[in-house]
């Protein structure tokens, strides 16, 4: 990971979205009064007349977008994770997901590593909300190239997206020939005697605990569950049944997000050991997005902490 | 509005009227109270102002109805149903199990219904967004939506007609159901948000308050809202109405609000509309 050029997904999300809306007239972007920070201003200078801003009115500016979509226009709505998924869950949840609209909501500033701004807007809670919407897609990309592709495969899926953005800087490690497909997980590193299951910035992490663990002569399979729903199950089931011990590693609460996704599954297919490493039912606070991280125990050194105690190899 | 029109509006409101109370009847269950009190603005809406086409529901041009006051459901169900949406028989099944007529409007299951709702205060916030994608894509549409005056308390209403006024989205016309009454009380009592005209007026609306049961007014404000179209400003039309319109012992009682007549109220409500329309017919 060292050496790696490092970009926020954020950043990711405003330039694809420029891309798309050179190509797409029928692309339409939302905001409340946050372009600046989850990066539409992008798309605002190149389409300023597709670009609408709703205000600090999130549940409204859902709710618009949901009309809008029914013109057969393509809305992104953004805003911070905390007032997309979390104040405006009840639109989403009624207007969008219920009628089956063609919408989609991209968040960003998700997790803790939002830092300086403290627990209020450090959403720990959006995957966990999102899911539980029927035929919700719910997502979050790794890294630059991974965010600029799942921005195209959305416009392209029609129904509800959830895209989880991030304000933190982390390392490009796909390169371009990466090919990112919704629903489909990605086996980042090879291994057989763990599994490290993350998405979002903690897969990074977990790469670099991966080659910290091969020196140490454990040989962990890294796994990027970029699409939290629906769920790569098979391969999961395969992690399970080559591995046989399972991490799940995400920069959300430990109740009802990616390690209680792969735990539904695997209780009810092929009870494995699992550990789930995330926000242990707690708020986050103040501090740089570095030091929260490894506060939280998302880093690199933590995952490698837990792998060798379910190795028994502390 | 010529005679002869008026009444066959009126005949046409008996018969949504009696579509409400029948509808309710067989599943022992809705709102009947706030249906009937916008029995007659959309018994208009439908009839003489809307271009929507029951054989082509879906049309792209057509103007769009969000029923923000998604409780009122069987007033509109009674509407489309009359007016060919699907067969008339279909109100029977409201609220029965997998009927195309649920509790609250579903735009999936229901022909002629363009919006889901049922959650109040996002009604008006989707009639924006459609009226904003009208304007966008140059189309010649109007988008009309009803609330009612209990839903006004609901925040987000406010965030809406912000966003109207804001975006001059004088192509959208929202139509307020002010019956006086909600679940627990007299507006007035619960949560007052009178002045409306003064409210609606000092966010940005052209405002006009109309009797809600007259239908030379409903004629009337609804030239006014065209009249207004090319000014910039969403119309607001306020109908003063009356909860349980049209059944005597339902009027003004917010003890209608959600609970269905039994057989025996049905019948005395049925006679009592079948009384209304001999009248309507003996004036013709």
């Amino acid at each position: 990971m060292e050496g790696m050029k490092k970009i926020a997904t954020r950043d990711s999300y405003g330039n694809a979205l420029v891309e798309l809306g050179k190509i797409h007239d029928d692309i339409v972007v939302l905001d409340s009064d946050l372009a600046m920070a989850t990066k539409t201003v992008l798309f605002k200078k190149e389409f300023p007349n597709r670009h609408f801003d709703c205000g600090i009115a999130e549940c409204n500016m859902i709710d618009v977008a949901a009309g809008m979509s029914t013109f057969g226009l393509v809305p992104f709505a953004s805003s911070f994770a905390m007032f997309a998924a979390g104040r405006a869950f009840e639109q989403v949840r009624n207007t969008v997901g219920y009628a089956r609209l063609n919408v989609k909501i991209c968040a960003t500033h998700g997790g803790i590593s939002v830092g300086e701004d403290g627990a209020s807007h450090q959403c720990c809670e959006d995957f966990a909300l999102m899911r539980t919407i029927p035929n919700m897609v719910v997502m979050s990309p790794s890294d630059d190239i991974e965010a600029r592709q799942m921005v195209k495969a959305v416009y392209k899926y029609k129904g509800a997206v959830y895209i989880r953005f991030s304000r933190y800087a982390v390392p490009i490690y796909h390169d371009e020939n990466f090919k990112f497909e919704i629903g489909k997980g990605e086996i980042v590193r090879d291994g057989s005697d763990i599994a490290i299951i993350a998405n979002g910035l903690t897969v990074s992490e977990s790469i670099r605990a991966a080659e910290i663990l091969k020196s140490e002569g454990i040989s962990a399979r890294v796994i990027n569950i970029a699409t939290i729903k629906p769920l790569d199950e098979e391969m999961i089931l395969n992690a399970a049944k080559d591995c046989g011990k399972i991490i799940t590693v995400e920069e959300h609460t430990i109740i009802g997000g990616l390690g209680d996704a792969v735990c539904s599954l695997l209780a009810e297919k092929n009870p494995v050991p699992v550990k789930r490493i995330g926000i242990n039912d707690e708020f986050g606070h103040s501090g740089s997005a570095a030091e929260l991280l490894k506060q939280f125990g998302l880093s690199a050194e933590n995952i490698c902490v837990k792998v060798r105690e379910m190795l028994g190899k502390n | 509005m010529k005679f002869e029109d008026k009444k066959a509006l009126e005949l046409f409101a008996v018969k949504v009227r009696e579509g409400i109370l029948r509808s309710t009847n067989a599943c022992s269950s809705g709102h009947p109270g706030g249906s009937l009190s916008a029995a007659d603005y959309l018994t208009y809406l439908y009839n003489r102002e809307i271009n929507a086409n029951p054989a082509e529901p879906n049309m792209s041009e057509r103007d769009r109805f969000v029923l923000s006051k998604g409780h009122a459901s069987p007033a509109l169900y009674a509407v489309l149903a009359h007016m060919g949406f699907f067969p008339v028989e279909d109100l029977l099944t409201f609220r029965k199990i997998d009927s195309n007529l649920q509790g609250h409007p579903n735009m999936n299951l229901t022909p002629g219904v363009d919006m889901s709702t049922g959650s109040l205060g996002q009604g008006i916030s989707v009639a924006c967004g459609m009226a904003k994608a009208a304007k966008f894509l140059q189309k010649d549409l109007n988008v009309y939506t009803l609330l009612g005056d209990g839903e006004i308390d609901e925040g987000q209403v406010w965030e809406a007609v912000t966003f109207a006024a804001h975006y001059k989205l004088d192509n959208l016309c929202i139509a307020v159901d002010v019956n006086g009454l909600q679940i627990d009380g007299a507006t007035k009592d619960v949560m007052n948000t009178a002045p409306l005209d003064r409210r609606f007026e000092s966010f940005g609306c052209e405002v006009i308050e109309i009797d809600g049961h007259d239908f030379d007014e409903l004629e009337k404000s609804f030239e006014f809202f065209h009249a207004n179209k090319n000014h910039g400003k969403p119309t607001v039309i306020l109908l003063r109405t009356v909860k349980g319109k049209g059944v005597s012992f339902m009027e003004n009682q917010a003890g209608w609000h959600g609970k269905a007549p039994n057989d025996e109220q049905l019948a005395q409500a049925l006679s009592e509309l079948a009384d209304a329309r001999k009248k309507i017919e003996e004036a013709i």
